[in-house]
């Protein structure tokens, strides 16, 4: 028979305002097995923990039930207390009685009731508790940061900074992500390539830092500190090691018709390129769905030019193996697509730009080399409207439930920078709300308005009608003056809203990383623990968990690393004991364990066993590899026959909680 | 046809192909013909093959194929759906096994025979489409169609999913309404279903006889053996108990259940057991796209598979479990 220990917390008032906690404490004095039962305001504190420790020296308890928040938060807390008071830390049991209970319920009776319940399941299951006992597993001391943009290359540097090797893999063939294609960043208005290009240097030369451009990662296996990664590293028929990068060949080619994606179009780039002058790695790279010499064997003009001779046709995507400690997500954002937006007539006129699209109209080193130009015509526009929120805070299924975040601040920038630029200029703006929280952001705004001239409306443009003479009639209502507006525009601007990169939910099932409903990766604690993933050894940097602008990034970027070198500084990580484990008498080898395993755990070996009769057999049996195993439990719950159980969970235990509540 | 079956068995046995043939023998009456192992061609003459051969096979093979030389099977087309499944799940020596794939067109169900005949039933014929009963009391022809076991009403296969060789020509998969009584209960309101099951599941003897015969129940100890299990039970001692057997079993063979409607017909309180498990069929259908545990020997069912492309399980009753 256990001796347990019943601590109830009060949470402050989180929990006391809606639970009864002393009596709580009293009636779970009566279960069976319980020697001591107390309530204290704060559990987790260091006084509250100490109740435990006294309790456990004084009472010999064998078992201990905390009824208080939920085990993501306190567990481990009071699994070390126990610990240090000499009792095995997996005999201690989490009541949760605060999400689960204080907090969704509003009468004191009914959530007093139910604390109670919650508490006794979780005797019932202190009583089936045994010792256990946790391994040990080495970390390798090697980061991967997925994503080359701003995120990853902050990341990465950082990483490298403390010592620890980084592999960037990155999908395009340069690093840089978007912040590359942006003329200017809000509020200091300097110019982006400045900033950023200087970073993407520094990884290229920094020796602990290696970068795999025009890759992708293939698969995922292992587990926090031991992760084996495989990433296909796309043939792009040059070889790195010769090529100089001159771009004799991106001049000669004579395939010149090929959509320019660093441009978004607006040009044309030839089959064999380097996206930008300042790419990193400055190697070319031939666009097989292009290159005529790929298609149909006839050219070779690059290969001829080529002084390196470092064009290879023949050449393949390469498998990298790696083994990784710590794996950062850094996959970034892309604009969504306008097309189901047609009353904003994107899709009708070539002078209705998404603000991205504007970025490259304005940069110069873009397809206008700076200067504004209607991309229709070549003219000069004198009336451009912008219109806020296309896509973002959008109720209905078309666009997405949240706000961007940076649309504000960046179209602010786009119309101070034309107005600055090109006085004779009328710029409007129609928006729903001017949302500037940052520093100097409202200031930055305001600036736009009443230096800069900008007209900012409050109110939603209906429709944008191409005419016949090349304007675009904007329609819209002015909702503070409370009249329809009609305005003759040269270009209309689209702060379309942001959404992760469509790699990102493949990517979170190969890491067994979790997602919100947006594909945005959902972080461990919102508020205490925002850069980590709850898949452990996962971190999270930039975009990829949700809007920010570029200082923000930056500063999630450096956080992700800081987690990431704490993780690596660590020689040896302690495994969770409560994997599966198999009773090979009852198992049928029927395989459905494995076939439901997430991370490959299982296996399965031909057993000789002893039979009745003097007989042996040789059977078919499962065998679960604990340092691989995360317990999650599936394989429990898929095995016909009870063989498979979970260690700290087993189906005893889980019926007996659920005997306890139904009790 | 079962002249041709002895023949082929008895061939196959003389030249050492297989050592012994697993196929049905008579009973004591025409229609309790049972599952029977035959080891020589001499035994061979008590073999049959009729209009009551509906028990399915391919679970004796689970030990069988494990002994010592190679058996002979012959399996319906619908046997040869848990044969496969059976292999999924390793449970088959295959190289054990030599099946032959016999041709069905639907078994006769003893109780609605003698429901239209009468009692004393001394003699069944088959006559085309019809069948002659002899009873003590007189004779009656009765129409096939009107006496075939419920299953058999409504076929999902004549086609043979996994066979060595094959004694006439094989059928097609074949359109089948199989799912309409679940449908009908799925109409009902929860009350009424619940009372629906309470009669009938309340009829339950717990004899085990649905769950010896089920080709999915083949674990090395069943949990309603095991005393470590929490559901091990000699008999059923609350008036739920019967229930929550009958649900455990269906959640055991969840995706794993070929619909073989093994478990109904052997029932001997006539539950329609098929009815869960179907149900389970149709909402993996719906939920995952058509899916037939057995069809194909190295697919695996929805629910007890994982894939990188799982969709999370809190939207799969929104939008489908197909992405």
């Amino acid at each position: 028979m256990q001796k347990i220990g019943v601590f109830v917390c009060h949470c402050g008032t989180n929990i006391a305002a809606t639970v009864d906690v002393q009596k709580v404490a009293q009636t779970l004095k009566n279960e069976p097995g319980v020697v001591f039962s107390t309530d204290y305001q704060y559990m987790c504190s260091e006084s509250g923990q100490d109740i435990i420790k006294n309790a456990i020296a004084e009472y010999k308890l064998t078992g201990v039930v905390i009824c208080s928040c939920s085990p993501r938060m306190h567990e481990a807390t009071f699994r070390r207390a126990a610990e240090k008071a000499g009792l095995n830390p997996y005999m201690v049991e989490i009541a949760n009685i605060r999400e689960q209970c204080s907090w969704i319920h509003k009468e004191m009776q009914t959530a007093t009731e139910k604390a109670v319940i919650l508490g006794r399941a979780a005797i019932a299951k202190v009583h089936l508790n045994a010792p256990l006992t946790a391994g040990e597993s080495p970390v390798t001391k090697r980061a991967l940061v997925i994503g080359g943009g701003i995120a990853g290359i902050q990341t990465a540097l950082d990483i490298a900074d403390a010592g620890f090797n980084v592999d960037i893999v990155e999908k395009k063939p340069t690093i840089g992500g978007k912040m590359a294609q942006i003329d200017k960043t809000f509020p200091t208005l300097d110019c982006a390539a400045c900033i950023l290009t200087p970073k993407m240097v520094d990884c290229a030369q920094n020796d602990k830092i290696n970068i795999y451009a025009y890759s992708e990662v293939e698969d995922i296996s292992g587990f926090v500190g031991n992760f084996s990664v495989k990433i296909r590293k796309k043939a792009r028929y040059v070889d790195e090691t010769k090529c100089t990068g001159c771009g004799l060949c991106t001049e000669k080619c004579p395939q010149k018709n090929v959509p320019n994606e660093f441009n978004l179009g607006f040009d044309n780039r030839r089959a064999i390129y380097i996206p930008f002058a300042q790419a990193v790695p400055k190697k070319a790279t031939i666009d097989p769905d292009y290159c005529t010499m790929l298609k149909t064997g006839k050219c070779g003009v690059c290969s001829k030019l080529c002084t390196a001779g470092a064009i290879d046709y023949k050449q393949k995507d390469q498998i990298i193996e790696e083994k990784y400690g710590a794996i950062i997500v850094a996959t970034g954002f892309e604009p969504i697509k306008v097309d189901k937006y047609d009353e904003f007539a994107y899709s009708q006129s070539k002078d209705v730009v998404t603000s991205l699209e504007l970025e490259r109209l304005m940069n110069a080193a873009g397809p206008t080399k700076g200067t504004l130009l209607r991309p229709s015509d070549g003219t000069h526009p004198h009336t451009i409207v912008f219109v806020q929120c296309v896509g973002s805070r959008c109720e209905d299924e078309k666009g997405k439930p949240y706000c961007s975040k940076v649309c504000c601040m960046y179209t602010a920038k786009h119309a101070m920078l034309i107005r600055e630029k090109y006085p004779d200029t009328e710029v409007y703006v129609f928006y729903i709300d001017v949302r500037t929280p940052g520093k100097n952001f409202d200031e930055f705004y305001r600036r736009a308005v009443e230096q800069y001239g900008v007209h900012y409306i409050k109110g939603m443009v209906g429709k944008v009608m191409p005419r016949a003479d090349g304007k675009l009639e904007v329609r819209a209502s002015d909702l503070l003056l409370g009249k329809q507006l009609h305005i003759d525009a040269d270009m209309v601007v689209l702060a379309v809203a942001i959404e992760p990169d469509k790699t990102a939910r493949p990517l979170a099932t190969m890491l067994t990383a979790s997602m919100d409903t947006n594909d945005f990766f959902t972080e461990a604690h919102p508020k205490l623990r925002p850069v980590e993933s709850p898949t452990a050894g996962i971190f999270l940097s930039g975009m990829c968990q949700g809007p920010k602008d570029i200082p923000e990034t930056v500063a999630q970027a450096s956080a992700a690393a800081a987690k990431a070198i704490g993780l690596l500084c660590k020689d040896k990580l302690t495994c969770n004991p409560c994997v599966a484990h198999s009773d090979e008498m009852m198992c049928n080898g029927c395989s459905l364990c494995a076939n439901v395993c997430p991370y490959g755990a299982i296996t399965y070996v031909d057993k000789e066993f002893r039979m009745p009769n003097r007989t042996t057999a040789i059977r078919r049996v499962s065998s679960v590899n604990p340092a691989v195993c995360q317990g999650c439990g599936a394989c429990t719950v898929a095995c016909p026959s009870g063989a498979m159980d979970l260690s700290g969970f087993s189906n005893r235990q889980i019926m007996s909680e659920v005997d306890a509540i139904c009790k | 046809m079962q002249e041709v079956m002895i023949k082929k068995a008895a061939e196959l046995l003389e030249n050492g192909t297989v050592n012994r043939v697993m196929g049905w023998k008579a009973g004591e009456f025409i229609y309790d013909v049972t599952p029977a192992v035959f080891e020589t061609a001499e035994e061979l003459k008590d073999f049959v093959y009729g209009d009551f051969c509906a028990p399915n096979l391919s679970k004796y093979m689970v030990a069988e194929s494990k002994k010592d030389g190679k058996i002979l099977v012959f399996l319906k087309p619908c046997d040869t759906y848990s044969f496969n499944e059976l292999l999924c799940e390793h449970r088959i020596n295959r190289d054990g096994v030599y099946v032959v794939g016999i041709p069905c067109d639907g078994k006769t169900d003893i109780e609605k025979i003698k429901a239209l005949a009468g009692p004393g039933i001394i003699d069944i014929k088959r006559e085309g489409d019809n069948l002659k009963v002899q009873t003590a009391y007189g004779s009656s022809e009765l129409s096939r169609d009107d006496v075939k076991l419920d299953r058999c009403l409504v076929c999902k296969s004549h086609k043979h999913v996994a066979y060595d060789e094959l004694i006439g020509e094989d059928g097609e998969i074949r359109e089948s309404k199989r799912f309409d009584e679940v449908e009908r209960l799925e109409h009902m309101t929860p009350e009424e279903r619940f009372s629906f099951w309470r009669g009938e599941l309340s009829k339950c003897i717990r004899c085990n006889a649905c769950r010896n015969v089920c080709p999915a129940c083949t674990c090395e100890k069943c949990v309603f053996d095991n005393p470590a299990s929490g559901v091990e039970n000699k008999a059923a001692s609350t008036s739920f108990e019967e229930n929550m057997f009958h649900i455990i079993r269906a959640f055991h063979v969840a995706g794993r259940c070929t619909d073989c409607g093994e478990c109904s017909r052997v029932c001997p309180q006539h539950i329609p057991l098929h009815l869960l498990n179907r149900k389970f069929i149709k909402d993996i259908n719906e939920l995952y796209g058509e899916y037939q545990a057995g069809a194909d020997p190295e697919s695996r069912s929805p629910v007890v598979d994982f894939t990188k492309n799982d969709a999370e399980p809190g939207i799969i009753y929104e939008r489908g479990g197909n992405e």
